[in-house]
């Protein structure tokens, strides 16, 4: 039956491997404007300087059908090698990198640096009257965390979105 | 030797202006459509100095590219546009994502603001590669001259690969005064675009398990097998004849299948014929090559043919499973998937059904009693269905070979129901985007390839107005297209929209203030006929055809015409609206519709 039925939605990392040529990330973040489809989170970085590649890894929801439709639009863009839909292929591991800034003094200031530490989040940067924590994990630990900061002195929140890769012995490239 | 030697390299350094020309040489190009401008100048300085590329001069940026659009479509070959920066890039959009929506392989080089000048707001500078980001299959912007040669040919590759499509080249000034060195085409296969061509075996064979066993079956076929090239079409006559299967061509495919075959239901979709759309509604098996379930060829989603097991063969395969779900998914070129297709065929032991096959073409035989492109020709008011069958009638007579292109409106859907194909590349419609203005610069562009052929323009009067600087080209390199103009002084399918859903409430679709026609062609050094009496159609179709140099046929037709069958918006294949005098399920237009355009 069309595709009027198929309303679950489901979400997908999906990492891209393309040329890492000017313009490239715009055609990406157009294809998705353009057709109405949701971006979650983006990040791109240079992977591979001797072949000039670039990896941009997205995070993005829709039923079956349009997540289909994305990897397949994604592919058909000129510059883009591979596209692999990490969420569908299988176990992955993906992660998120912040930093955050408290801004506070005396016990609250005492209660972030118990906090982090339970967090294993690093502090980067420090004054008498702030902190820059640095974390790495799961989106919903990092969510965790600036919850926890809100009411101690949370001043300002910098996060990278997803990267991902998959488990296992298997690669993109 | 080594003097030689040195000589040959020497050679292979050119300005940036002859790399790009040498490119086009090398890629086969021999015609290119363009405007000049301040900073295309150093490549029409080159093209000034050599004889092996012809420019053909037109009147406006859009035409250029409908011109190498029809010159693409009726040859094959990569149309080729060139344009200044600025305004001569942004006038071109329209024709770019007209190629693009139409699959049309076109090679479009911008001029642009040299450098140093780009993002600075420079007279005529624009961000062509950002605004024909969207508007085209793929884009370059040429920053350095080492990289131009291989940037031309890949643009080539690119064009007519895979779906093909248009590509823009924008070409700062620097780039093109600047010295470097030239490549040929590179014989490596492209680092990351290599689009599939041969379909899988094993979704071959189960579209052939699929189609034996089918009781009621029916062919779909767009323009991705006229795109695969006129053996493709050859292939798809000889396997619809081979299966004894029914077979419709959507508004992109017609001449993939010969119209005067019996197999032939006619075009299918929002105006397509009764018998095609009951047809696709109530098959058991669909197979459909090169064709993407556009929203005009398959009405209300949740009601298109609904109890068929689908089989979809195209080379883009973001194509499958967008807007239909389908069961045997191929990824190939047409003719290739065809080809495969017919090996399959006969080496299947599987017989068909032939008592279910032929209660099948009973039914639509049935159907086809329904006569639904009837239509009454009395008294002097032409119809303008009767005006289009007897230029198809007598254009047969004469036995020309014959290249329609048409504007966009009702005209073009009655083209398209009573100007019948024999062979692919004669047809050329703005189909994806409906683009009025289309026509004309299209049918320029067909004629330059087919000096010798006749090449007819059947368009609306209003339609026509939108490109009608384009006669000046005609003029200029005598080139005798027909324009057949279905004079009903209004945007006939605004119109019919307008009575259909809008309580005949004619908000500004009357054609007020008309030109004279034929003082319009006269004035372009054009001959003008105007035809006003049924009597008198024939006389003037013949004194058109007749003329050796490029004519305007203003034809008055009957100004409430409205064209029929037609699918609502919103309404399934078995609710058409037929002609007035003619029955059939009659559906009214659902709220729902009428969002749909």
């Amino acid at each position: 039956m069309p595709n009027s039925n198929d309303t679950t939605f489901r979400n997908a990392t999906i990492a891209v491997l393309v040329e890492n040529e000017a313009g490239i990330l715009a055609r990406v973040v157009g294809l998705f404007s353009g057709r109405g489809y949701n971006i979650e989170s983006l990040t791109v970085a240079p992977v591979d300087d001797n072949r000039r590649l670039s990896r941009i890894t997205i995070v993005t929801s829709g039923t079956d059908m349009v997540i289909e439709q994305i990897k397949a639009q994604l592919d058909r863009l000129v510059p883009v090698h591979k596209v692999s839909d990490l969420t569908l292929e299988g176990p992955h591991l993906a992660r998120e990198m912040m930093l955050v800034k408290v801004v506070g003094k005396g016990e609250n200031r005492m209660e972030a640096l118990r906090l982090a530490d339970a967090f294993r989040a690093r502090v980067v940067d420090a004054t008498t009257e702030s902190l820059v924590f640095e974390m790495t994990g799961a989106g919903d630990k990092l969510d965790a965390f600036i919850d926890l900061m809100r009411p101690i002195g949370l001043k300002e929140v910098s996060r990278t979105g997803v990267v991902a890769i998959a488990r296992g012995a298997s690669g993109l490239a | 030797m080594s003097a030689t030697l040195q000589t040959q390299t020497e050679a292979r350094t050119m300005t940036g202006a002859e790399i790009v020309l040498q490119a086009l040489k090398d890629q086969g190009v021999e015609v290119i459509f363009g405007y000049p401008g301040g900073a295309v100048l150093p490549l029409y300085d080159a093209l000034f100095q050599q004889n092996a590329i012809r420019h053909i001069l037109v009147r406006h940026e859009q035409a250029a590219v409908h011109a190498a659009e029809g010159y693409a479509r009726s040859t094959g070959k990569v149309g080729v546009v060139l344009v200044t920066s600025g305004p001569g890039a942004t006038n071109a959009v329209t024709g770019l994502v007209d190629a693009l929506m139409d699959s049309i392989p076109v090679i479009c080089l911008t001029g642009q603001v040299p450098t140093h000048l780009i993002g600075n707001d420079a007279f005529q500078e624009a961000d062509t590669t950002g605004i024909t980001r969207p508007a085209t299959k793929h884009n370059y912007l040429v920053k350095d001259i080492a990289r131009l040669a291989g940037t031309v040919h890949e643009a080539f590759y690119v064009a007519k690969s895979g779906r093909p499509g248009p590509v823009v080249i924008d070409l700062p000034k620097d780039i093109l005064i600047g010295k470097g060195p030239y490549a040929e085409a590179p014989q490596a296969p492209h680092r990351s675009y290599r689009p599939q061509t041969e379909p899988d075996a094993q979704m071959i064979r189960d579209a052939v398990a699929l189609l034996k066993g089918a009781k009621r079956p029916v062919v779909y076929a767009g323009g991705g097998v006229i795109n695969a090239g006129p053996e493709a079409s050859r292939l798809l006559t000889e396997f619809v004849r081979m299966t004894g299967m029914p077979c419709t061509n959507t508004l992109m495919g017609l001449g993939a299948y010969p119209s005067t075959d019996p197999q032939f239901l006619g075009m299918l979709g929002m105006h397509g014929t009764y018998e095609a759309n009951l047809a696709m509604h109530g098959c058991d098996v669909m197979l459909n090559i090169g064709a993407r379930f556009d929203d005009r060829v398959t009405g209300r989603l949740n009601a298109f043919s609904p109890h068929s097991k689908k089989i979809h063969a195209d080379i883009d395969p973001s194509s499958i499973n967008k807007n239909v779900k389908v069961d045997v998914a191929i990824v190939g070129d047409a003719g290739r998937v065809l080809a495969a297709l017919i090996e399959a065929w006969k080496a299947e032991a599987a017989q068909q059904d032939k008592a279910a096959l032929a209660e099948w073409w009973r039914q639509i035989d049935a159907w086809r009693e329904k006569r639904c492109l009837s239509y009454v020709q009395q008294g002097s008011i032409i119809k303008p269905q009767h005006a289009v069958r007897r230029l198809y009638e007598i254009t047969r007579e004469m036995g020309r070979d014959t290249f329609i292109t048409t504007e966009v409106g009702q005209h073009q859907m009655w083209a398209a129901q009573y100007f019948g194909f024999e062979q692919p590349n004669r047809w050329m419609t703005s189909g994806g985007l409906g683009t009025m203005g289309y026509g004309l610069p299209a049918a320029m562009g067909v004629q330059i390839a087919h000096p010798d052929a006749l090449v007819i323009d059947i368009a609306g009067e209003a339609s026509i107005l939108m490109n009608i600087q384009e006669m000046g080209t005609l003029a200029q390199y005598r080139l005798p297209v027909k324009v057949f103009i279905l004079n009903n002084e209004y945007m006939g399918m605004v119109r019919q929209w307008q009575e259909l859903l809008h309580g005949s409430r004619y908000s500004e679709s009357y054609s007020a203030a008309l030109p004279d026609f034929v003082k319009l062609a006269e004035s372009f050094h054009a001959k003008g006929i105007r035809v006003t009496r049924a009597e008198e159609l024939d006389a003037g179709i013949r004194e058109m055809l007749a003329h050796p140099g490029p004519v305007i046929a203003d034809i008055a037709v009957a100004k409430d015409e409205n064209c029929f069958p037609m699918i609502p918006s919103g309404a399934a294949h078995n609710e058409m609206i037929l002609a007035p005098g003619q029955t059939g399920g009659v559906a009214g237009v659902t709220d729902e519709g009428k969002v749909l355009v």
